[in-house]
């Protein structure tokens, strides 16, 4: 599979990610690295927030449904001033607030607890609703998986959304192909993913995954009274060769070789 | 005997009284608002009330997300479908964060009666009381049950209102206190102490008239909370009586019973029986005929109260 260029941003990202999972040995790259430049195209060209105060009421919101990937959300929100960077390599350790899954309670940042697939689409639904409840303007993005997907809440929120015209609700597809028993369709397809957000009333994009601008883009507009649904096409464990369209990488750890090849490639081998 | 009403119209009835007083209370159903009464809040804030449809587990979770925007949300539907089919949300998207909401779940138990076993939560306390943060609340009449839902507004995190569908005969009164977590003696008694929740602390005292002229003293206790369990009374019920007998409509695995025996075990030489529905479904009847079936009338809790004095 051939590299498309990468923004600093996006490398300093993956490079984060890559160093937290091999401190702890444990965690999930594949699909942290599939969603960076989701995330960058959120937090960095597109959401109204303000690092010195995480609990701004008028803030946008984020939930990272697939909430597995919080490597790469805790490195945005490191590298955004949430918290000091040198949190980041007591992922998953017992005196650390970066827990295995995202805990608002415990990290600077974020917005929901998620890690149970399914359910950060019903808190965002909730968190949008809320929104229009209290006349604020402030937008909910929710970054789904595509494993995640086949979960039967997810549709729940899906004609939730629709039923209430949640039109500050915008749901990003991290769609890799790939989830931890091999690709979504060998395991359980999603058929026509876009038509069927679109049958429940979204209003449909799809975008390069990859290309933070495009998604920037994309997650910047609104359709009048309808939740938007944007496919975000990605490749899973993108920027490290060995990892990318690999299933075997949802949730392995990597070893000092593989570390080090994989830094080398994201152009950071001071950072090992 | 007065004020007999069903608890799920006091429920509703105490929901629109507390909206009145606090702007942030929304009240959220998914397609049962006729039945849990919350159709009492919608027909007097509709611009509060959110229908999720037969969507339990999305209603939940937006439950969290109301929470975290600084609302205070009340989501409802029948016990056995927030308990049991919402279960999950509300372990990780409500008590994991300590998420300000509160379940007032109606049709709880037996006394559900006629919809039958597929309908009767038999087991939803055990399913709330291993849940960490959680609280637990179940009303004995409408009084009670109105100063529950007060109660749970004002606790930070989530709040189990256990409500259940029979109309109930008021037995306590305004003045009698209500303080999560303490049990309330309704009746003083030296025999033998019957620890009872919801619709059985009805029976209860009626069994401790019955004791009472062959010369037994019961006392009778309302357990309203069941989580944080009040572990001091009940000890202290056991070194005065030296006999504990609870009775729940519930199973005897993780409700009430339960909860006394882990208090009294290693701590207390009491003798102790517990009282409910055994490790069974349901079946559908009356709720009096169901009660009688399964051994939870004030004849039954009598004659276990004298089991217990032999």
């Amino acid at each position: 599979m051939a590299h498309e260029p990468q923004d600093a941003t996006a490398r300093r990202i993956r490079r984060d990610i890559l160093k937290m999972l091999y401190l702890c040995q444990s965690g999930h790259p594949g699909g942290s690295l599939s969603c960076v430049e989701i995330l960058e195209g959120l937090y960095y060209r597109t959401m109204r927030v303000d690092p010195s105060r995480p609990g701004w009421e008028d803030r946008d919101r984020l939930v990272l449904s697939k909430g597995h990937a919080c490597p790469a959300l805790y490195a945005v929100l490191a590298d955004l001033g949430f918290f000091p960077r040198e949190d980041l390599w007591r992922l998953r350790q017992v005196d650390s607030h970066l827990q295995g899954h995202p805990d608002m309670t415990k990290t600077p940042g974020v917005d929901a607890n998620t890690g149970s697939l399914g359910q950060g689409l019903s808190i965002a639904v909730g968190l949008a609703l809320a929104a229009k409840h209290k006349k604020k303007d402030y937008r909910v993005f929710a970054v789904v998986g595509d494993g995640e997907v086949q979960e039967g809440m997810i549709w729940e929120a899906a004609m939730a959304a629709a039923h209430y015209k949640l039109d500050n609700l915008i749901v990003l597809l991290d769609h890799n192909g790939l989830q931890i028993d091999g690709p979504n369709d060998k395991v359980m397809g999603l058929g026509d993913i876009v038509g069927k957000f679109s049958a429940f009333g979204f209003d449909c994009e799809v975008v390069d995954g990859h290309d933070a601008q495009a998604v920037a883009e994309a997650a910047g507009r609104r359709a009048d009274g309808k939740p938007r649904f944007i496919r975000c096409r990605t490749v899973k464990g993108r920027g490290v060769l060995f990892m990318e369209g690999n299933a075997g990488w949802h949730g392995k750890p990597m070893n000092a070789q593989e570390y080090e090849a994989a830094m080398k490639e994201l152009g950071g081998a001071d950072h090992v | 005997m007065s004020d007999a009403k069903s608890l799920r119209v006091a429920y509703g009835e105490a929901l629109v009284e507390l909206g009145a007083q606090d702007d942030r209370v929304v009240v959220l159903d998914a397609d049962l608002a006729h039945a849990t009464m919350t159709s009492l809040f919608e027909a007097k804030f509709p611009d509060r009330f959110y229908n999720f449809g037969l969507a339990e587990a999305n209603m939940m979770c937006a439950a969290a997300g109301f929470a975290h925007s600084g609302l205070l949300p009340f989501a409802s539907t029948f016990a056995l479908f927030g308990t049991g089919r919402a279960y999950e949300q509300i372990r990780n998207s409500i008590a994991y964060v300590n998420a300000n909401v509160k379940f007032g779940l109606s049709h709880s138990g037996l006394s559900v009666g006629e919809d039958g076993g597929s309908h009767q939560s038999i087991e939803d306390i055990a399913l709330m009381r291993v849940v960490p943060n959680m609280t637990i609340f179940v009303p004995c009449d409408p009084i009670e049950t109105r100063k529950a839902v007060f109660a749970a507004a004002k606790i930070e995190g989530p709040v189990y209102i256990r409500v259940a569908r029979p109309v109930v005969e008021t037995i306590t009164t305004p003045q009698t206190p209500f303080v999560p977590g303490k049990i309330v003696r309704l009746r003083d008694g030296t025999d033998v102490c019957i620890l009872a929740t919801g619709l059985m602390v009805k029976e209860a005292l009626k069994a401790a008239d019955l004791l009472a002229s062959e010369g037994i003293r019961a006392a009778v206790a309302d357990v309203h909370t069941l989580k944080p369990f009040d572990a001091e009374f009940v000890l202290e019920a056991a070194r005065t009586c030296g006999r504990i007998l609870t009775v729940e409509e519930h199973s005897v695995i993780g409700g009430l019973g339960s909860a006394s025996a882990e208090v009294l075990a290693g701590a207390s030489a009491a003798k102790f029986r517990r009282m409910g529905i055994g490790d069974k479904f349901g079946f559908s009847g009356k709720p009096a005929d169901l009660f009688e079936s399964f051994g939870l009338t004030a004849g039954d809790i009598a004659r276990e109260c004298k089991a217990l004095l032999d």
